[in-house]
């Protein structure tokens, strides 16, 4: 790799260790959601991983990647651009996927809570609060 | 120093990952599982990207990581649409 590292090795040392430092952050939350979504067995259990964990890490690399190219002078728009889409895509995917089991297996769905009995233990008092 | 050291390590974290959103791709009981498996396996591959374009030192790969990006959340929600508007289970 002819240009491999030559624009990182000119960084400020500062620079170079908080990038190293968001850069591990974000490998870690990524293969521990990933191993998440590999080991459970629930399909629930499963959405936890990537819906937060992973889009965690690739937000600390992203944010990583972003702070380095400004540094060196060559601010991009793109990076802050894609973390921003995928804080808000992400989670959005992931229940989109609740959505989708939850029709294909009705069984998984939580038992509707049981209705107040009494109005003074229902909390918007009576007659308001109906259990979804 | 450190950077040009560290990144090869990143690079290889990212690999796993999509080991392990491959596996469960190749396993998941049921298509919601592969679903969130591809949607996860884009997303690794966006940051595996990003990785690729710091070792380089080259704002190139950013562009593929935002299309890649988009087009995988794209593709997420027309399947799972598919699977909640369409007759899948008969």
């Amino acid at each position: 790799m002819s240009g491999a590292g030559d624009l990182v090795l000119t960084l400020p040392l500062w620079a170079e260790l908080l990038a190293a430092a968001l850069l591990v952050v974000g490998a870690g939350f990524a293969l521990v959601g990933s191993w998440a979504l590999a080991k459970w067995r629930d399909p629930l259990r499963r959405l936890h991983g990537p819906s937060k964990a992973t889009t965690l890490g690739v937000g600390c690399v992203l944010i990583a990647s972003a702070g380095a190219f400004a540094v060196l002078g060559q601010p991009s728009l793109h990076e802050f651009l894609i973390s921003l889409f995928l804080f808000i895509t992400a989670p959005v995917s992931a229940h989109l996927v609740v959505k989708a089991l939850l029709k294909l297996d009705p069984r998984l769905r939580p038992p509707a809570a049981p209705a107040p009995t009494d109005a003074a233990s229902s909390f918007a008092g009576a007659g308001n609060a109906t259990p979804h | 120093m450190i950077l040009p050291a560290l990144l090869p390590w990143v690079a290889l974290a990212f690999v796993l990952a999509l080991l392990f959103n491959a596996w469960r791709l190749l396993r998941g009981p049921g298509l919601p599982d592969r679903i969130l498996a591809l949607d996860t396996l884009y997303i690794n591959a966006l940051a595996l990207l990003v990785v690729l374009g710091l070792m380089q030192g080259t704002k190139l790969f950013f562009e593929v990581a935002m299309l890649i990006g988009l087009l995988g959340f794209v593709g997420t929600v027309v399947l799972s649409k598919y699977l909640l508007h369409g007759d899948i289970v008969e």
